[in-house]
């Protein structure tokens, strides 16, 4: 690791000023992905803004019935308070599928907002990496790419996002709030994850030195019987082939009444599987139109070679996943 | 370095990249060493605290093989800062004994051959009696799921699993 400069802040005020005065400056929170990318030299910060002595470890009600959570909660804290497993099990469930308890214990909520993919190639400085180092090119479409996403990928960079609990995060149309050098501000979690397109550089609109403080997560009845399913090539402790964040009601005529369904594992950002949505909404609940709606998701799918079978895996796994909600 | 007027107040508190002092608690003891803040705790505990019991394995957060506790929660050394680490506690293997007796999960360990070559039992212990402290580790299922942070080579796994059996059914409940 080349050598850095450290600040440990006291006060979130302290923290925005600390990294927004310093151009190669960097926050620091659980360290799991950054202290690794620091070591890789993948990123290179001068500075390290440590902000985790900051008051923003809470969970607490809002007005509107929802959950705000501090951006230094530690993921095994979210996954386990109570009003998370009881009014949004599905994230509780996608917290505790994602890493190892010692990363959970560690890894904190603004962090993995911030979390980058795990793509190898942007994970090596000597790779063609357009995310890493635009305009280098993506060794990534030629490469190993058997777990490169396949939903909102572009020409510059196929790198899957990696989060677990954002999949949940965008079903619940959760809020990111932010305070940086020009004050505060909310961004809906959808808004927050920003597609590759021609600036895979880009992946979230925070400017520099500005500081995740909290996730607001909305009251949503439905939420109480969501579920995540995550597979993927190991039983546990390792990244989604694919993964299913499903919610969804059905009225006595059983037709789809609700539904909030999201993907991981398959997409540059957490996918929120608009498309099936509006396609399931109001229709029967039945296989053959979970099968039309998965149908619908992937359909703009961009495949390599090697991860041309997650089209018909995420198929399967919503079908699958819907099939049994209703069952 | 180029820092704002405003920022007076943290360039004052802007530490290296130099060495400077810090101060660690280390296994209920006080240190002061000088570390440059790229210093891994990690690093810091083996390299200038002759702490060797914490392991280096794959320094990239992926063996658990330097897991430690801070505060008394398990945590990977690797990926900690020690600059981090100061006012903080933190516990190594070498703090689980007491007063000259096995602590009983390192106990259940060498009764069940709960290791072959070794390098990652410190981790598989501090993560074992962390797990039981946790209260996950009612099935098989729970401690595999629980215990998967910890990769052990000469695949151990099924002795590792019977040692914090053990322990869990102890009547202390390992303490």
């Amino acid at each position: 690791m080349r050598p850095v400069s450290f600040f440990r802040a006291s006060s979130i005020d302290d923290a925005v000023a600390a990294v927004s005065g310093h151009p190669d400056s960097a926050f620091l929170a659980g360290g799991t992905t950054e202290i690794d990318l620091l070591r890789l030299g993948v990123v290179q910060p001068s500075l390290l803004v440590d902000v985790n002595d900051l008051p923003l470890t809470y969970l607490e009600d809002t007005d509107d019935g929802g959950v705000r959570i501090g951006a230094m909660a530690r993921m095994t804290d979210v996954a386990r308070a109570p009003r998370i497993v009881e009014r949004y099990p599905g994230m509780s469930q996608a917290l505790l599928l994602g890493a190892s308890e010692q990363l959970r214990n560690m890894a904190s909520m603004g962090g993995n907002m911030c979390q980058r993919t795990r793509c190898s190639y942007f994970r090596d400085p000597t790779s063609a990496c357009n995310k890493r180092e635009p305009g280098s090119g993506c060794a990534a479409l030629t490469g190993v790419n058997r777990g490169h996403a396949i939903l909102g990928t572009s020409e510059q960079c196929i790198a899957t996002h990696p989060s677990d609990v954002a999949v949940a995060l965008v079903a619940l149309d959760a809020v990111v709030r932010t305070i940086g050098p020009d004050g505060t501000r909310s961004v809906p979690v959808e808004d927050f994850f920003l597609r590759p397109e021609d600036t895979p550089n880009v992946e979230h609109p925070l400017a520099h030195g500005e500081l995740i403080v909290a996730i607001d997560v909305p009251d949503l009845p439905l939420a109480r019987t969501s579920r995540y399913v995550k597979h993927r090539d190991r039983a546990s402790y390792e990244f989604a082939l694919v993964s299913v964040f499903s919610a969804m009601r059905v009225d006595d005529a059983g037709n789809v009444a609700e539904l909030r369904l999201a993907l991981g594992g398959v997409g540059t950002v957490p996918w929120r599987a608009h498309r099936a949505e509006q396609s399931l909404i109001g229709r029967p609940a039945t296989p053959e139109n979970f099968a039309a709606a998965a149908d619908a998701e992937l359909a703009d799918a961009r495949t390599t070679p090697m991860n041309e079978f997650k089209v018909a895996f995420a198929k399967r796994a919503i079908v699958r996943e819907l099939s049994e909600v209703t069952s | 370095m180029a820092i704002n007027q405003s920022t007076a107040a943290a360039v004052n508190s802007v530490r290296g990249p130099a060495s400077e002092p810090v101060n660690l608690t280390v296994n209920g003891s006080g240190h002061a060493i000088e570390l440059e803040p790229r210093v891994s705790l990690l690093d810091a505990l083996r390299e200038h605290l002759d702490l060797t019991g914490t392991k280096k394995g794959c320094d990239q957060g992926t063996c658990g093989a330097c897991t430690v506790w801070m505060d008394g929660r398990r945590v990977l050394s690797c990926l900690t800062m020690a600059y981090s680490c100061e006012g903080h506690e933190v516990t190594t293997i070498e703090g689980v004994a007491q007063d000259g007796e096995l602590h009983p999960m390192q106990q259940a360990f060498v009764d069940h051959d709960a290791f072959q070559c070794g390098f990652c039992t410190p981790g598989q212990i501090m993560s074992a009696i962390a797990l039981l402290r946790e209260g996950n580790a009612g099935t098989d299922e729970e401690i595999a799921e629980h215990m998967s942070g910890n990769l052990c080579r000469c695949a151990a796994y099924p002795n590792i699993h019977a040692a914090i059996r053990e322990v869990r059914d102890a009547d202390d409940g390992g303490r």
